[in-house]
């Protein structure tokens, strides 16, 4: 139960190519789009919302020479300190036969580690649960979810949403975080939330 | 639409002041290197020396040049549509092949039929005859097969990319293509596309190199040698390519050419300098670990005699600088950094070259001198002049191609 509860509008959309000037819209309005969910990744989508660029290659970066340098100090210091084996003659600090290990470990630990960061940013695990706002949006619904704050008339964005081509409008009052457990529970917990708005 | 572009003044007197010094340099070298004199290991080393630059620079710049029109095939066959917006710069570089091609024709030719055993060791008769290993290799390696298939070679690669430029040259005459037309000129340019390439593969990915480079060093071999030299020019050719597009969008042209294409040929760069020192170092790696004598000698000159500078130097510009500088998004998209990056590249796969000739030719006696880079002005300002005139006279966006409008929705 991270982010607490929240009223949020929520328009449907038929189509990308209706969806694009509704963002465009509603961003020039000065609503608060709290997100846009899509089935399947929108081209230029992000760019449209003004999201910040991802800083997802940054760790990348960060976990491969983390993986870079764990396989020259682990190969170095077994090879030269620990156990110096004499292998074809070689000497023992032989840079190149390391290399593909090196390569191997930069590889795995920027693999691992940026999946495992995505996951953290997206909030996906087993058993972490987090609202719907509408289930065709992992079909052939584009769902764009705007964020009420005190000042908002919510008939007033319903209105602006149909107008700007939005198929389905309705209001829901959600949890903007994830918790562990089952949905019915949850959802019947807005339900009761929901009276007192 | 960008009927007729008007060079600056600035190109022109650029090419023309690049010809001059190369021409100085070629002049000067010819006189005072006694290039038709008996050469052999310390004797008459600057005949040598003159053979064996023009014999690198020529092969590298006809390399690099027809590595472009590569691009285009690859482009082509993988139905790719964002380049066709900056098409016309790989085909104005790719004209410039038969231009080097027949220059480096000429070379190959005086170096072979003139007897020049000091960088082909196996054109002499007598050597191949005491040699048991060069021997065994003259089927291949003797004067009529090198000049016959060298012949072949640079002419199919000027004729087959003459026939990709004038398809595209032709949608330009003939108007608006409607489905049934671009489909057909679609296919037709897939099938010259993949005639090119897989004569390019024949070539450029196997004998060309052997024959042209690896046998300099005739009792060694390297399976990957080809590929190697083949990364090596491509990635070079990206570059080259890059700067034309700078170039021209800093004089205002290729309208449709977005930051987004820019860092496409900027992945690119990166993409194959990696892949270049990926085959470095499979040849390397390998050869270290057997350490079999016949196969170390290439590199025994290289690493622990006098060329170690240059060996890691190589490794620094080809590979250290794209893979650190080349990576972030930015640097990709920044037009001073790409360009100065391209330069570095096609600078570093030239010393690649240079250190792939001269260890063989001239031993410990090498030089990085004003003669070996006047050369290389020489070769430089033949593919400005050149890729000038093919600027010139043609339009340089290929307005009917059916993929064009695929090119200018393109983002990454």
């Amino acid at each position: 139960m991270a982010g607490g509860i929240k009223k949020f509008v929520v328009g449907c959309f038929d189509d990308e190519a209706v969806l694009f000037p509704a963002v465009k819209n509603v961003r020039r309005k000065g609503y608060k789009i709290h997100d846009v969910y899509t089935p399947f990744p929108v081209h230029g989508l992000d760019h449209a919302m003004g999201l910040r660029e991802t800083s997802l290659h940054t760790a990348g970066f960060i976990y491969g020479i983390t993986g870079t340098a764990t396989a020259l100090t682990c190969i170095s210091w077994i090879f030269t300190k620990d156990w110096p084996l004499n292998i074809g003659g070689k000497p023992h600090f032989a840079l190149p036969a390391w290399i593909p290990i090196t390569f191997e470990l930069t590889v795995l630990f920027a693999a691992v580690g940026m999946v495992l960061t995505f996951c953290y940013l997206c909030q996906l695990s087993p058993f972490v649960k987090k609202h719907h706002f509408h289930l065709r949006a992992t079909d052939d619904l584009f769902v764009m979810v705007i964020e009420c704050t005190d000042k908002t008339n919510d008939e007033e964005v319903q209105a602006f949403l149909t107008a700007a081509g939005a198929s389905e409008v309705n209001v829901q009052v959600a949890e903007t975080g994830w918790w562990l457990g089952r949905y019915d529970r949850e959802q019947k917990l807005y339900r009761e939330l929901e009276k007192g708005y | 639409m960008n009927q007729s572009f008007e060079l600056p003044g600035s190109y022109k007197k650029w090419t023309m002041g690049l010809i001059i010094v190369g021409a100085v340099a070629l002049l000067y070298g010819f006189i005072m290197y006694h290039p038709f004199g008996h050469s052999a290991r310390g004797v008459n080393v600057s005949g040598t020396r003159f053979w064996a630059v023009l014999l690198q620079n020529s092969v590298y710049w006809l390399l690099v040049v027809n590595a472009a029109m590569f691009f285009i095939g690859v482009t082509t066959l993988a139905m790719g549509g964002w380049q066709v917006a900056l098409r016309r710069v790989p085909e104005a570089i790719s004209s410039v092949v038969p231009v080097l091609g027949v220059i480096a024709f000429f070379i190959l030719m005086a170096i072979v039929w003139g007897g020049h055993d000091d960088i082909y060791p196996w054109v002499n008769e007598a050597t191949v005859k005491s040699d048991k290993i060069i021997n065994g290799k003259s089927g291949f390696l003797n004067p009529k097969f090198f000049t016959v298939w060298s012949a072949i070679t640079i002419g199919l690669w000027s004729f087959l990319g003459y026939k990709m430029r004038s398809l595209s040259l032709q949608s330009d005459q003939d108007g608006p293509m409607d489905y049934e037309t671009g489909n057909a000129w679609v296919k037709k340019n897939i099938l010259w596309a993949s005639l090119f390439i897989v004569f390019f593969g024949l070539t450029v990915g196997s004998t060309i190199p052997w024959l042209w480079l690896m046998s300099i060093d005739v009792h060694w071999y390297s399976t990957m040698f080809s590929w190697y030299t083949f990364a090596s020019t491509f990635v070079a050719g990206l570059s080259l390519i890059a700067l034309f597009v700078v170039f021209l969008k800093n004089n205002g042209q290729l309208q449709y050419v977005t930051d987004e294409h820019i860092h496409d040929i900027g992945k690119f760069m990166f993409a194959f300098s990696v892949f270049w020192a990926y085959l470095w170092f499979s040849q390397y790696m390998l050869i270290w670990y057997a350490n079999i004598p016949e196969e170390t000698g290439y590199f025994k000159i290289r690493v622990q005699g006098p060329y170690r500078g240059i060996f890691f130097l190589n490794l620094i510009l080809n590979f250290g600088c794209p893979l650190l500088i080349l990576m972030k998004k930015s640097s990709k998209r920044n037009y001073t950094l790409l360009t100065f990056m391209a330069i570095l590249i096609i600078f570093g796969h030239w010393i690649d070259f240079w250190q792939m000739v001269m260890p063989g030719t001239m031993y410990e006696n090498a030089q990085i001198m004003p003669f070996e880079f006047g050369i290389a002005l020489l070769f430089i300002g033949i593919i400005m002049w050149r890729v000038g005139v093919y600027f010139s006279t043609n339009s340089l966006t290929a307005k009917n191609h059916p993929f064009l409008k695929e090119s200018m929705i393109h983002h990454v």
